[in-house]
């Protein structure tokens, strides 16, 4: 109903809104719990109902990053890096689509959100290509005084819970969810309240790009009611809180130590996306495997 | 003529002299520079083999540890970080070549004070020390390298509250990179082992270390809790049990701090039927009962392929049964004693939950000394995954047998604990070595070998056992602002 106006003739037609709904294990479920909440644009125009995901969702959503997990970390570098490459593809091809929707939600003009638009697809093709170079800046093999050979590769964590920054929809959750599967883990991700639209359409670029269903599950809704458990769940190996207000901070933090899961160390207030990413979320999101085999003829 | 031995294959005792460890009558606290009495009352520092006093030790109060903290906060400012690289690479290869100098003092130091036995502390704890401090100084001056970007800085003041089953060994293992970056530390050694640390200072003296940036200070948990939730220590390093890592993840909640943890294990040897047999009985032998089990990697449990299990564990009893259990000062002791009258009782009430449970008993028949906190090696067959043994991280001379039939059912096990620290693979195909290795969820894993250490490996793991990675270059990601 955000596309086109109203029809006031015979000869106008009446649109057909896309319902905006969860992502979780591949599909497209509408939240268990039946709960919607308005979106309205920049300009409090009303654009969508999208759905609240429960508890019960959550706890889906990890059981299907747990089943993502296994398979994308056994797939091949190569091949996960081949999968990004396509989601950059669909993304650009989609590019006119996220303008509308980035513009709408973070009341940019059109140059800005297009600009912003094509900084997620170059940050994704850049993501693409690290999958099978990762291994090699942050591992290697280690010169140990024996008779053995010892390499360090890193490897993924598992199931990571990452809050999506609330600001930047589309270039701020690109930037939090490609390095967490660039390097092999699932995620789980929360999008809170105010802008969930351009992250269920990115679920969409996904499920269309050969990314195993599981491997990314978007949860929109209260990210202020789910972050907790999302931080306390055992089958989640590691948070990034980077969405997360700071007055939530600390107790998403007490929650993740009962399992004493890694937690990102995300600054207090939504950085600069435009800026060069670096490693430091790809080494976050990794533990270095050391392997060790005696020497002998 | 002398008599014939009653036991012409006994050993005859080969004791080092404790004289060697110099032991001091008192010891005291190393803050800014110099050695001072702490605030608390004095305590004495027992040796676990013999329950005897080996010297007094200094207790803290809070605000011993404020002016621990207040001396390297002042000395990071002041001094160690404005050090070029290279200056502070000299430093620690200075540190390092005292460790090696006093090597034998050092380890034997160590055993009285840990219970551990004078081969290990002399053969492994001591070299790897020093081999830590040598190879940290060499990246004292090659930072920009390091793969962090160029010109990373240190955080500032560490607090390291360290574990007592490796002391030196895991001071060195915090200290070097440490100090490396730039940072300046306060040590906190554990309770009941302060004395190599108390030592070590001595050694700062001796390097000319600048005053403040090596603090050592002594105390129980709340002392440790109060130094790493200190305000003006940026980098709270605790290395023991999971459930006090966790607790003091809990409090830096909120903080902007982000704890280094070395945590536990529950490691596993699987070994596959095509295995170097007798190549995998000392492995796995070594695994559970090096350092008494110890160990946070200690290989806990063995996981055998079924086809081989009963012979293999026959083997493995018989190979348990030659562990020489006794006075750490022997140098052909293989176990020694466990470091305190609370750890000799918690692994009792763990091997008394295995029985409980339904799980075989062995216990190796060999003779136990008549004082200190011995317990002899055990094995534990018919272990179910639902089981105590099984699960929980054991930490002492303890090892529970489970079997597999598949290599996936064998990892599936393997990795069915809270824990992802070590894991030994055995088989002669190499393939199968590897997926193995690939497959586990552990930081470590050593195919047809077990506890292999050293400075340019990182070692660490997943999940429970905490994220961090000490050693190579991975091991100085703790210390920078990265």
């Amino acid at each position: 109903m955000s596309e086109g106006e109203q029809p006031v003739s015979g000869r106008e037609r009446v649109t057909v809104p896309k319902t905006y709904k969860l992502h979780i294990g591949g599909s497209f479920p509408r939240s268990e719990s039946g709960r919607v909440r308005t979106v309205e644009d920049a300009g409090g125009r009303f654009l969508a109902n999208a759905a609240v995901a429960s508890r019960k969702d959550l706890r889906d959503a990890v059981a299907a990053a747990r089943k993502g997990f296994e398979t994308w970390s056994g797939a091949t570098a190569r091949n996960r890096g081949q999968v990004l490459f396509r989601v950059a593809e669909m993304l650009e091809d989609r590019r006119e689509q996220f303008t509308s929707l980035v513009s709408d939600a973070e009341g940019l003009s059109r140059e800005q959100a297009a600009a912003t638009v094509d900084t997620a697809v170059d940050r994704i093709f850049w993501y693409a290509g690290w999958t099978d170079k990762i291994g090699t800046v942050l591992g290697g093999a280690n010169q140990v005084s024996g008779p053995y050979t010892s390499h360090s590769a890193p490897e993924p964590l598992g199931v990571v819970g990452v809050l999506a920054p609330r600001h930047s929809s589309l270039l701020g959750l690109v930037s939090v969810l490609a390095p967490v599967i660039a390097v092999g883990n699932g995620a789980v991700v929360l999008v809170d309240r105010e802008r969930p639209l351009p992250a269920v359409t990115l679920c969409e670029v996904l499920a269309t790009s050969d990314v195993p269903g599981g491997v990314v599950n978007v949860l929109t809704g209260d990210a202020g009611e789910l972050a907790p458990w999302l931080a306390s769940h055992a089958d989640v190996n590691a948070l990034d809180p980077t969405g997360a207000p700071e007055s939530l901070r600390a107790e998403l933090e007490r929650n993740a130590s009962g399992t004493a899961k890694r937690v990102f160390d995300a600054p207090a207030a939504e950085p600069d996306w435009n800026r060069d990413p670096g490693l430091r979320r790809m080494r976050a999101f990794t533990g270095l495997k050391t392997v060790w085999h005696p020497l002998g003829a | 003529m002398t008599e014939p031995s009653s036991d012409p294959w006994g050993y005859v005792p080969a004791l080092e002299s404790a004289e060697l460890a110099r032991l001091r009558d008192e010891y005291l606290l190393f803050v800014g520079g110099s050695f001072s009495d702490g605030s608390g009352e004095r305590t004495t520092g027992v040796n676990p083999a013999t329950t005897e006093r080996l010297a007094g030790v200094p207790t803290t109060t809070e605000s011993d540890v404020d002016r621990a903290v207040a001396a390297a906060e002042e000395a990071f400012r002041d001094r160690w970080s404005r050090l070029a690289g290279t200056e502070r690479a000299k430093y620690l290869f200075r540190l390092g070549r005292l460790l090696q100098e006093r090597t034998r003092e050092l380890a034997v130091l160590e055993t009285l004070d840990s219970g551990k036995p004078v081969k290990q502390a002399g053969d492994f704890d001591l070299p790897n020390a020093a081999a830590y401090f040598l190879y940290y100084a060499g990246w004292a001056d090659k930072l920009d390298y390091a793969g962090f970007g160029p010109a990373p800085e240190p955080l500032g003041v560490s607090g390291q509250v360290l574990a007592w089953n490796f002391p030196l060994l895991t001071l060195a293992c915090q200290v070097a990179p440490a100090l490396a970056c730039g940072n300046t530390v306060v040590i906190k050694p554990a309770e009941t082992t302060p004395l190599s640390a108390l030592v070590f200072a001595e050694l700062c003296e001796q390097a000319g270390l600048p005053a403040g940036v090596v603090n050592v200070i002594t105390g129980g948990a709340e002392i440790g809790d109060r130094l790493l939730t200190h305000p003006d220590v940026a980098k709270p390093v605790f290395t023991g049990s999971t459930e006090v890592g966790k607790r003091i993840q809990h409090r830096l909640a909120g903080t902007g701090k982000r704890p280094t943890l070395a945590l536990g294990g529950n490691g596993t040897n699987i070994v596959f039927s095509d295995a170097a047999q007798e190549q995998a009985v000392q492995g796995v032998v070594d695994g559970a009962f090096f350092n008494q089990g110890n160990v946070c990697g200690a290989g806990s449990r063995l996981l055998v392929e079924e086809s081989i299990a009963a012979e293999f564990v026959e083997r493995v009893r018989d190979r348990v049964r030659t562990l020489r259990v006794g006075d750490p000062l022997d140098r052909n002791t293989d176990v020694g004693a466990l470091n305190s009258a609370a750890e000799l009782d918690r692994i009792t009430r763990l091997v008394e939950a295995g029985e409980a449970e339904g799980a075989e008993k062995w216990t190796s028949p060999c003779a136990l000394p008549g004082r200190g906190y011995f317990v002899a090696p055990t094995v534990f067959s018919g272990v179910q995954q639902s089981m105590r043994l099984a699960g929980e991280e054991i930490f002492g001379p303890v090892l529970s047998v489970l079997t597999f039939r598949t290599p996936q059912e064998a990892v599936g096990k393997a990795d069915n604990t809270p824990y992802g620290l070590t894991a030994g693979v055995w088989t002669e195909k190499g393939s199968r070595a590897l997926w193995t290795a690939r497959q586990l969820r552990t930081g470590v894993v050593w195919a047809n070998a077990f506890n292999g250490f050293d400075p340019t490996a990182p070692f660490g793991g997943n999940r429970e056992s905490g994220s961090a990675r000490t050693g190579g270059q991975a091991g100085l990601e703790a210390y920078l602002d990265v």
